[in-house]
C-alpha cells in the first residue's frame, strides 16, 4: 500500500538546514575578492540632482568606484530604475560606491557632496485631486502608455461635498458598473454611507533584501533573496537586457517576501551591473533602515462606501468609491479590491470607481492579500454595523451574504471553481462557540470592555497550465525540479507530494531540487496570488502520471506484458512478467532513450521548460508534463476568522483574547504548514489594523517610521498563545489533487475580525479605518473628529 | 549566585547600554545607519587599517578562535564576517528582532548589539554549535524543532532556537504563557507563533525526558 503523502504532517526537506544555520540565505555567499557596495538614498520626496562631486570619496583608500543612474537601464513613464538622479521618495537610491569594506564604502558615501533641486512632493493623493494641486511627477499625476503625461482633478463641488463629510460623486478612470444601483438603493430597507481610510504599510520581511553578484565572462552568477525562482531569473535578465541562459541563479532561501519579493530585481540590478563594471564580486547588504524604503508597501485607500441593505440583511447594493495611494510607480490593488467587495457581499448592483494617484512615498507592491486585506477590514465592520440596525444576528448576516458555488461577480460575471465560506462560518462559529462569545459583547471589566467580531476573507487561490518536470534516477530516487521559489511556505516540496504518491515512493526517496537555476528548472509561477499550491500540485500530478505511464511501459518492455497491467509501489513495479526496482527501470529508460529518459520531449510543454529538460535527459526517467487538465473560473480560497479583545477605554489598548481560524482552501496539503499559514496570515493582517502604523510628516514628506519598533509587527505578546485554525477540507473538483492556495486570505480574516471585534466593543461604531492604535481608538472614544483623510496618519 | 554575580548577569542581559558604553569608551563612532563592518583578509579584500584590530581570542561553540577585530566591531559581524558562521542573522541590526540572539556564558543576548572586545574570556554559542560535534546529534530543542514541523521562511529561526535553549536553562518546565514571555525578545515576522510555541514546549518535554 503506497504511503500517504497528501494531507499529512512531513517536516519539509530543508528545515535540518535551517535549523543548524547551514541554509544560505543571499547575505551567507561569500565570493573570493567580494567587495561591498553602498547606497546613497534621497534625502527628500521629490528632487532633481543638479550636481555630483565624487572626488573626495574617490580618492579615500580602498574605495573603488562609483555607480550612477546614468549607467543602468531606465525607461521613460513612471518607471522604477534601480539608481536615478530624479528621486521620487525619500530612501530612493542615487548611486551606490564600491569599496573593500563595507565602512570604507559607507565613508565614502558621506564625502560625496551632492546638490538637490527639491521639487513639489505629494503625501497624500486627495492633495493631487484637488483642483491647483501637486503632482508627484513634473510632468502630471497620471499616465497612460498611450498618451503619456495628464493631469487629472476632482471639482471644487466633489471636494465642497468631501469637505463637509459628504460622499463625492467624481469621475475616475477606472469605472464598471453591475445591475442598477440607483434603483436598489431606493429599495434598500437601510443604507449605510462611510468613510474609509486604509493605511499604507511596509511588508518588513524578516531577512531585507540583500543580494551578491559577480560575473565570469558574460555568465552572471546572482545569490538573491526572491520569493520565486525561475520567474525571477527571467525578470533580472530581462531588467538587464540578456539572454536568462547566461545567468546561474542562486535563490536556495528566502527570508520571507509576503509580495515584497515575487520578483524584487529592483535591488538585485546594483551588484549586478556594479560588478561587471568593476570586474570583481558586489554584496550589497541592506539593512533594515534601508529595507523601510525600498522593501515596497501596501498601498493606501481612501474611499467612500454605500452599502445598502434588504430587511432580512441581505446586501444588495455597493457603490465603491477608491483614491489609491499608489506610491511612485503604481500598484493595482484598487482593481482587487472592487472584484473582493463585489465577491464577498454578492449585492447584485455594484457600482465601482477608482483612481490610482503616483505619490512621493516609498514604492507600492502587493502585500499579502493585495486590495481584499484592506477593503475586506474595512467593509465588514460595515456589514456588521447594519446586523445590528436590521436586529440581525452578525454570523447569520454574514452567512447570509456570502456566496454560493453559482456567484458571479465582477463587471465580467466571473464564477468560481468552488467555493465553501458558508461551511468555513459555520465551523468557525462552532469552534469559537459563536453563540456564548457573542453574549459577552459589551461586558465590562473596570475599563475593560469585551468586544467579538468575525472577518470572512476570499483572495485568488491558483492558477494552470505550468509545467512539471522530474526524473528516476539510477539511485531509485525521484527528483523533482521545482522552479518555484523557497519563500517559506513549504510549497517547494509539498506541491511534489502528488506525484510522489502517484509512483507510490516513500517520502523518503524523493529528491527536491531547487533554488539553483544551472540544476534545470520547469515554467513555474512567480510566487504571487496565492497560486503556487494550486498550480504546481496539478503541474507536478501532470509529470508525476507521465512518470507513472513510462515506468510501465519500460516496465513491459522489459519483462513482456501489457503497460497497464503493471502496478507502482514501494520503489518497485510488478505485473505479468514480473519486478523490477525503479532504479532499473530508470536504467533500462536511459537504455531506450527516447521519450523514456528526455531526449524526446512533449511537443506542447513550454519554451522556458526545453533547456531544463535538454540539459537532464540521459540521466534517468524523465517524467515531463504541462498542465492540461484546464477547468472553468476563478480559483479563490476563504478563511474566516472569529476574535474577542477587550478594549480598555482608559489606555485605548485592544488585547486579542481568542483568536480562530478557519480555511475553505479545497484539499488540505500538509496540516501543520497550514495552519502556519492560516495564523501567521491572520496575526500580519492583524498587525496591518492595529499594531504597525506609517506616519508622514505633511511639512517634509518623510517617513516618520522607519524601522521595526516604529512600525512594529506583531510579537509574541500580541497574541494569545492558544490560536485556533481549522480547514473545511472539502476538495476542488475541477483541479485533480483538490488543492487551492492560501498565502493571501488570512490576512483581511484576521485583520477584519479585529476590526469587528473592536468595533463591536465600542458599541458597534465603525472606526473605518487603520490602524487601531490606542492614540486613534482614543481620540474617536473622546468624540475627536479625525477619520477620513490619509493626511491624517500624520501625527 | 551573589549579588555582583548577579548583577552582571542582569547587565548582560540588557547589553544595549552596555554596548553604548563600550563603544564610547573606545571611542569608535556608530553609524546611524548600523550593519557596517571592515571587510577581512579571508575574503580576498585588503582591509584597510585605519582603525586598529586587535587580535583576540574568542572562545566560540566550543573553540578557541583567533580573530582580528575592531574596537566598535559586533559580535555578529565577527561571527558572520570573520569567522564564517553564517547561522546568526541580521534582521535589523538594532535589537528589534533578535534574529542575531547567541548565548553568552549561556544567556541569550542580541549578537548585533554586543560588542566582539565585550565577550573576551566568555563562551559564546551560535546555532552552529548546538549539535554534538562528534556525532552531529541535534540539540533536544533542535531535535523538538524537526518534530514539530517549526518555522516557515525560519530567518528567525537561529534567534528563536538560541532563546529556547536559553529559556529550557532557567525554566524547564514552562508554561505555554512562560514560554511565550522567555521568546517575546525575538520577533517571527511570518507570525509562526503557535508553532514555535508547539516547539518550545516540545523541546521542554524532551529536555525533562532524558
Ligand atoms: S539583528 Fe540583532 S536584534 Fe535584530
Ligand atoms: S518563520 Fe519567517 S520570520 Fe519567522
Amino acid at each position: 500500500m503506497a504511503e500517504k503523502l497528501v494531507g499529512t504532517d512531513i517536516a519539509p526537506p530543508d528545515l535540518h538546514a535551517k535549523i543548524t544555520g547551514r541554509a544560505r540565505y543571499a547575505e551567507d555567499f561569500r565570493a573570493p575578492g567580494m567587495v561591498f557596495a553602498k547606497l546613497l538614498l534621497s534625502p527628500m520626496p521629490h528632487a532633481r540632482v543638479r550636481r555630483v562631486d565624487a572626488r573626495r570619496a574617490l580618492a579615500m583608500p580602498g574605495v573603488i568606484d562609483i555607480l550612477r543612474a546614468d549607467e543602468v537601464p531606465s525607461r521613460d513613464g513612471p518607471r522604477e530604475a534601480c539608481l536615478t538622479d530624479y528621486p521620487r521618495y525619500e530612501g530612493e537610491p542615487i548611486l551606490a560606491v564600491a569599496a573593500v569594506d563595507e565602512e570604507t564604502a559607507a565613508a565614502a558615501i558621506e564625502a560625496i557632496e551632492i546638490d538637490f533641486e527639491p521639487l513639489p512632493f505629494v503625501i497624500d493623493p486627495l492633495d493631487s485631486l484637488r483642483p491647483g494641486g501637486p503632482n508627484a511627477y513634473v510632468e502630471g499625476n497620471q499616465f497612460s502608455g498611450q498618451d503619456g503625461w495628464s493631469e487629472f482633478r476632482w471639482t471644487a463641488e466633489d471636494f465642497a461635498v468631501i469637505d463637509a463629510g459628504g460622499m463625492p460623486d467624481p469621475s475616475c478612470p477606472v469605472e464598471w458598473t453591475k445591475g442598477d444601483p440607483d434603483a436598489a438603493f431606493a429599495e434598500s430597507a437601510l443604507v449605510l454611507e462611510e468613510t474609509i481610510v486604509h493605511q499604507s504599510l511596509t511588508h518588513h520581511p524578516m531577512e531585507p533584501r540583500s543580494n551578491m553578484a559577480y560575473w565570469e565572462g558574460d555568465r552572471l552568477f546572482a545569490f538573491v533573496s526572491t520569493q520565486s525562482t525561475q520567474q525571477t531569473k527571467f525578470a533580472l535578465a530581462s531588467a538587464l537586457d540578456m539572454d536568462p541562459e547566461n545567468i546561474t541563479f542562486v535563490a536556495e532561501f528566502c527570508g520571507g517576501g509576503f509580495g515584497s519579493k515575487i520578483s524584487g530585481t529592483t535591488v538585485m540590478q546594483v551588484p549586478a551591473i556594479f560588478s561587471k563594471k568593476i570586474g570583481r564580486p558586489v554584496m550589497l547588504r541592506v539593512t533594515r533602515y534601508e529595507e523601510n524604503y525600498i522593501g515596497r508597501a501596501r498601498p493606501g485607500f481612501q474611499s467612500w462606501l454605500k452599502m445598502g441593505f434588504l430587511p432580512n440583511g441581505k446586501c444588495n447594493a455597493i457603490d465603491l468609491i477608491i483614491v489609491q495611494e499608489s506610491g511612485p510607480y503604481g500598484a493595482s490593488d484598487y482593481a482587487t479590491a472592487g472584484m473582493i467587495a463585489d465577491l464577498t457581499y454578492t449585492p447584485q448592483n455594484m457600482r465601482f470607481r477608482a483612481v490610482d494617484m503616483f505619490t512621493n512615498t516609498p514604492p507600492k507592491a502587493a502585500q499579502r492579500g493585495p486590495g481584499g486585506a484592506q477593503i475586506i477590514s474595512m467593509m465588514e465592520p460595515i456589514l456588521e454595523k447594519a446586523a445590528r440596525e436590521l436586529g440581525v444576528d452578525r454570523l447569520e448576516m454574514h452567512r447570509l451574504n456570502a456566496p454560493r458555488g453559482d456567484v458571479k461577480f465582477g463587471p465580467r460575471d466571473s464564477t468560481l471553481t468552488s467555493v465553501h465560506a458558508i461551511e468555513a462560518l459555520e465551523r468557525g462559529a462552532e469552534m469559537f462557540d459563536w453563540p456564548a462569545k457573542v453574549a459577552l459583547s459589551g461586558r465590562r471589566d473596570g475599563s475593560r470592555v469585551t468586544g467579538v467580531g468575525i472577518g470572512l476573507s476570499p483572495y485568488t487561490a491558483g492558477s494552470r497550465d505550468r509545467d512539471g518536470l522530474m526524473i528516476i534516477r539510477p539511485d531509485g530516487k525521484l527528483y523533482v525540479h521545482q522552479g518555484i521559489g523557497n519563500l517559506g511556505t513549504h510549497s517547494i516540496a509539498d506541491t511534489a507530494r502528488p506525484a510522489a504518491e502517484l509512483l507510490g515512493l516513500s517520502w523518503d526517496d524523493v529528491v527536491i531540487v531547487w533554488g539553483d537555476s544551472s540544476k534545470g528548472m520547469p515554467r513555474s509561477t512567480v510566487q504571487a496570488g496565492s497560486q503556487t499550491t494550486h498550480a504546481h500540485t496539478r503541474a507536478n500530478h501532470a509529470a508525476g502520471m507521465d512518470a507513472l505511464q513510462k515506468v510501465r511501459e519500460v516496465a513491459a518492455a522489459t519483462m513482456g506484458g501489457a503497460p497497464s497491467a503493471y502496478r507502482v509501489d514501494g520503489g518497485r513495479v510488478s505485473g505479468p512478467g514480473g519486478t523490477m526496482t525503479l532504479g532499473r527501470v530508470a536504467e533500462r529508460a536511459i537504455q531506450m532513450g527516447g521519450r523514456y529518459d528526455g531526449h524526446v520531449l512533449p511537443e506542447d510543454i513550454h519554451e522556458q521548460t526545453i533547456p531544463a529538460a535538454q540539459m537532464l535527459a540521459g540521466q534517468g526517467l524523465m517524467g515531463v508534463a504541462r498542465d492540461n487538465y484546464g477547468g472553468e473560473g476563478n480559483v479563490y480560497s476563504w478563511v474566516a476568522g472569529f476574535a474577542l479583545v477587550e478594549l480598555d477605554e482608559e489606555t485605548g489598548v485592544v488585547a486579542l483574547k481568542e483568536y480562530v481560524g478557519i480555511t475553505d482552501c479545497g484539499t488540505v496539503i500538509h496540516p501543520r504548514s497550514l495552519g502556519a499559514q492560516v495564523l501567521g496570515g491572520s496575526i500580519q493582517g492583524m498587525g496591518m489594523a492595529m499594531t504597525q502604523r506609517w506616519v508622514f510628516d505633511p511639512k517634509w514628506g518623510v517617513p516618520f517610521a522607519n524601522r521595526l519598533y516604529t512600525a512594529r509587527p506583531p510579537g509574541m505578546l500580541d497574541v494569545p498563545p492558544d490560536l485556533k485554525w481549522d480547514a473545511v477540507g472539502i476538495a476542488d473538483p475541477t483541479t485533480p489533487v483538490g488543492a487551492k492556495g492560501i498565502g493571501e486570505p488570512p490576512v483581511g480574516a484576521g485583520a477584519a475580525a479585529l476590526t469587528c471585534a473592536v468595533a463591536d466593543a465600542m458599541g458597534g461604531r465603525c472606526l473605518c479605518r487603520t490602524p487601531l492604535t490606542p492614540d486613534i481608538i482614543l481620540a474617536e472614544l473622546e468624540g475627536r473628529t479625525g477619520v477620513g483623510r490619509l493626511e491624517q496618519h500624520v501625527g | 549566585m551573589d549579588q555582583s554575580e548577579a548583577l552582571g548577569v542582569l547587565e548582560q542581559k540588557y547589553s544595549r547600554r552596555t554596548f553604548i558604553k563600550g563603544v564610547i569608551a573606545t571611542g569608535a563612532t556608530v553609524s546611524s545607519t548600523g550593519y557596517l563592518f571592515r571587510g577581512t583578509p579571508l575574503l580576498g579584500a585588503a582591509a584597510f587599517q585605519t582603525a586598529t584590530e586587535r587580535l583576540l581570542s574568542l572562545n566560540v561553540n566550543g573553540q578557541v578562535r583567533r580573530v582580528d577585530v575592531l574596537p566598535h566591531e559586533t559580535l555578529a559581524m565577527t561571527l558572520r564576517y570573520k569567522l564564517g558562521l553564517t547561522g546568526t542573522k541580521l534582521g535589523c541590526d538594532r535589537a528589534e528582532c533578535g534574529a542575531c540572539t547567541v548565548l553568552v556564558d549561556g544567556v541569550a543576548q542580541y549578537g548585533c548589539s554586543m560588542l566582539t572586545h565585550q565577550v573576551r574570556g566568555r563562551a559564546v554559542t551560535t546555532i552552529e554549535g548546538l549539535e554534538d560535534p562528534d556525532t552531529g546529534e541535534l540539540s533536544t530543542v533542535q531535535k523538538a524543532v524537526m518534530d514539530e514541523g517549526g518555522f516557515q521562511c525560519a530567518f528567525c529561526a537561529p534567534g528563536f532556537i538560541m532563546s529556547m535553549t536559553a529559556m529550557l536553562q532557567d525554566n524547564p518546565n514552562p508554561t505555554r504563557e512562560e514560554a511565550a514571555h522567555a521568546l517575546s525578545g525575538n520577533l517571527c515576522r511570518c507570525a509562526d507563533y503557535d508553532k514555535i510555541l508547539n516547539c518550545a514546549m516540545r523541546a521542554a518535554e524532551l529536555a525533562r525526558s532524558v
